[in-house]
């Protein structure tokens, strides 16, 4: 690959080692208005045939009835806490939509929707919420990591295991999620000098969903934007409407490519909201007002892509039932498998721990084997 | 069978490893061109290449976090972090990830991933390059702590830590490096976790140690024969796993008991020591277990590092009060 002294990659758009075609544009790449109004622009493409539209469509509508459904288990204290992504529904359903069946996705612990994409168990999901298990699907079954809880930490392991694919040969992309809060953790700092350095396909996708808890972006950061912090780092830095499940899958997929030709990383940011509170613990309206919240309401990502579908003629009544008996059947369906789920054998603390424990380990596990006997003999 | 250093042992475990084994990918911080700081990665990159030996950028989470992503996508690290006193710029990722991750993922993962760090005093060296924090990575459940003392054990234990399912720290004295010598066979052998090794037979007192403190227990039990006191001297050879038989066995046997490390005295390693002693075996002790260790404060620079870090001395007078219990 050609570089130059300044260490940017001279076969990327922009003229040979100059950074400046790494910028992000003055205005983030969007396709879809809030009204729903499409329009074309040659250097993001649209290669979605109809089928697919309304693939996006769905997943959307999906993702926010299980948010949901999730959010009414917590207030009924069958999950302990839960961190909703309403709002946010088409940066992730988008994001994730554009990359390939054998790539990776590390995700932090809000990506309902990036989850159900990759058709990990939702029910299975709410686990690491309702405090039965830290996690429950395979990553490997589904290409898709365990939610992360500390901020940023899985930008690193997205890094190293994009570096060990490309060692084996096979051509994956990794796909990073983490928030505006997170571009602020060394994780993601160290995680981005060191792919940029190694040329490894990460895609770095953050959904500024405007708050970090409490604190508001400028509070975060004094970059112009969240994305021009990506030349620091030898990459470029995208943005786009993550609202506009269009324009965010045009960038995340140019993003992706990119990467698997092996012209290495990039970052997106994804302008989006935050609509519900941070987690339901939280309350918003000790930090934003809600005259905020009802001019962000107007971006609803799902109500201009249902506009856009319905100008094409791509939707109708019988999609609408067909979509909404589907939310609700996974909805129903998650609520039975996580409703009064049991911890199952409180024996899981020592398995997993280590592969073969010594040493006081098994004298530990033995102590609660007898305790439980004698608790069951008591029963 | 060939006479090596510590760091002569670890060199050529690396290439035998990495010859073994092509999933094996080394990373860390002047690995490659360098050979890292003290040549313990030398020539690596000349024979497998810079793909698999990978120099770092200077960030100690990067080299812990990405070595779990390419464990996880089924190869085998070898990081080296430059000193165990730098651990903490990534203990968030050695601890809090690298640890749990078997355990988050219900055991789906594979984290074959080993984190070699040199710690230990009296080499003289800047602030926070001697620091010895091993106890604190005890208290990181699904990480094993190994700690050689030889050249044999060198070899043997980090082929064992390389092969080894599960994530561990292998800690390297770097007062050894060079100074530590011994016959090191050539052919492939490991040394198994979780079995001390008792470096001196003795039948008055039994002193534990591990990593460079066994060398001054050696050293203080010569002083202690010269003065008709015949020591054991147990090396732990690892913390994580703990061999708790065979530590109970070689106080048992002897009835007392002096533990020597190079960590500050509260909550280190060796009050795990004594705790395990009195559980094990507290009838067989006939008198309190001694703890010889730095005392609780920062360590200090090299002007008066001397007076900070355990002695032969120090070891040999405790060893002495101990035995004259009555």
């Amino acid at each position: 690959m050609g570089r130059t002294v300044t260490g940017v990659d001279s076969s990327d758009e922009g003229p040979p080692g100059d950074p400046h075609g790494w910028l992000p544009p003055d205005e983030p790449v969007s396709l879809l208005d809030p009204d729903g109004s499409y329009h074309e622009d040659p250097e993001h493409p649209l290669d979605l045939d109809d089928e697919q539209l309304r693939e996006l469509y769905r997943l959307m509508v999906v993702t926010r009835k299980v948010d949901r459904e999730a959010i009414n288990l917590q207030r009924q204290g069958q999950l302990g806490v839960y961190a909703s992504c309403l709002g946010q529904e088409a940066a992730q359903v988008a994001s994730a939509y554009a990359l390939g069946a054998d790539d990776w996705i590390f995700p932090s612990y809000r990506e309902l929707g990036a989850a159900l994409v990759r058709q990990v168990d939702a029910a299975g999901l709410l686990h690491l919420y309702r405090g039965t298990w830290l996690s429950d699907h395979d990553p490997y079954a589904h290409n898709f990591a365990l939610m992360s809880i500390p901020i940023g930490t899985q930008a690193l392991h997205a890094t190293g295991f994009a570096m060990g694919a490309k060692l084996d040969g096979a051509s994956i992309v990794t796909l990073t999620y983490y928030g505006d809060g997170g571009t602020s953790e060394g994780d993601p700092h160290e995680a981005m000098t060191f792919a940029g350095v190694n040329d490894a396909p990460v895609v770095f996708f953050v959904q500024n969903n405007q708050y970090a808890i409490s604190v508001p972006l400028d509070r975060q950061t004094a970059a112009p934007t969240l994305a021009h912090k990506a030349i620091g780092y030898g990459m470029p830095g995208l943005r786009c409407d993550g609202n506009d499940v269009l324009g965010t899958y045009a960038v995340t997929r140019r993003a992706v490519e990119r990467a698997r030709r092996g012209e290495g990383p990039a970052f997106i940011e994804a302008m989006t909201y935050r609509m519900e509170a941070h987690t339901t613990s939280d309350d918003p309206t000790r930090y934003r007002t809600k005259e905020e919240r009802e001019e962000a309401a107007k971006t609803d990502p799902i109500a201009r892509m249902k506009n856009f579908l319905t100008a094409r003629d791509l939707y109708d009544d019988e999609l609408e039932r067909e979509i909404d008996e589907q939310a609700q059947e996974l909805a129903t369906y998650v609520r039975d498998g996580i409703y009064d789920a049991d911890h199952g054998d409180p024996m899981e603390l020592f398995e997993h721990v280590y592969v073969e424990p010594e040493g006081h380990f098994e004298d530990q596990a033995a102590q609660l084997r007898a305790e439980l006997d004698s608790a069951g003999e008591g029963s | 069978m060939s006479t090596m250093t510590m760091i002569e042992a670890i060199r050529a475990t690396l290439h035998a490893e990495m010859r073994r084994d092509d999933r094996v990918t080394v990373l860390g911080q002047d690995v490659g061109q360098l050979g890292g700081v003290f040549r313990a990665t030398a020539d690596l990159r000349d024979e497998f290449g810079s793909s698999r030996v990978v120099d770092m950028p200077l960030a100690e989470a990067v080299i812990a976090g990405s070595a779990l992503g390419l464990a996880a996508s089924g190869m085998v690290p070898v990081a080296e972090i430059q000193f165990l006193g730098f651990t903490h710029q990534g203990f968030h990722q050695i601890a809090s990830q690298v640890a749990r991750y078997r355990y988050r993922s219900r055991g789906r993962y594979p984290l074959q991933l080993t984190i070699r760090t040199p710690f230990g005093g009296g080499v003289r060296t800047p602030e926070l390059h001697s620091d010895a924090l091993e106890a604190q990575f005890v208290q990181s459940p699904g990480l094993k702590v190994v700690m050689p003392a030889t050249a044999y054990d060198a070899k043997g234990l980090l082929a064992e830590a390389i092969r080894d399912p599960d994530p561990v720290l292998f800690c390297e004295p770097l007062r050894g490096y060079r100074m530590v010598k011994g016959e090191v066979p050539d052919e492939d052998y490991t040394v198994g976790f979780g079995r001390a090794r008792t470096a001196r037979q003795g039948s008055d007192v039994t002193i534990v140690a591990w990593s460079a403190a066994v060398q001054m227990a050696l050293g203080a039990a010569d002083e202690l024969a010269r003065q008709g006191i015949d020591a054991t001297v147990l090396d732990l050879r690892t913390l994580v796993p703990l061999d708790v038989e065979g530590l109970a066995e070689a106080v048992a046997a002897t009835g007392r008991c002096v533990v020597v490390h190079e960590a500050p005295l509260s909550a280190g390693f060796g009050a795990e020591v004594v705790a395990t002693l009195q559980d094990e075996c507290f009838y067989d002790l006939e008198a309190p277990v001694a703890r010889v260790t730095a005392p609780d404060t920062p360590y200090p620079l090299a002007g008066i590092e001397d007076q900070y870090l355990p002695s032969v001395q120090r070891v040999v007078d405790a060893t002495i009060r101990t035995v004259n219990q009555v």
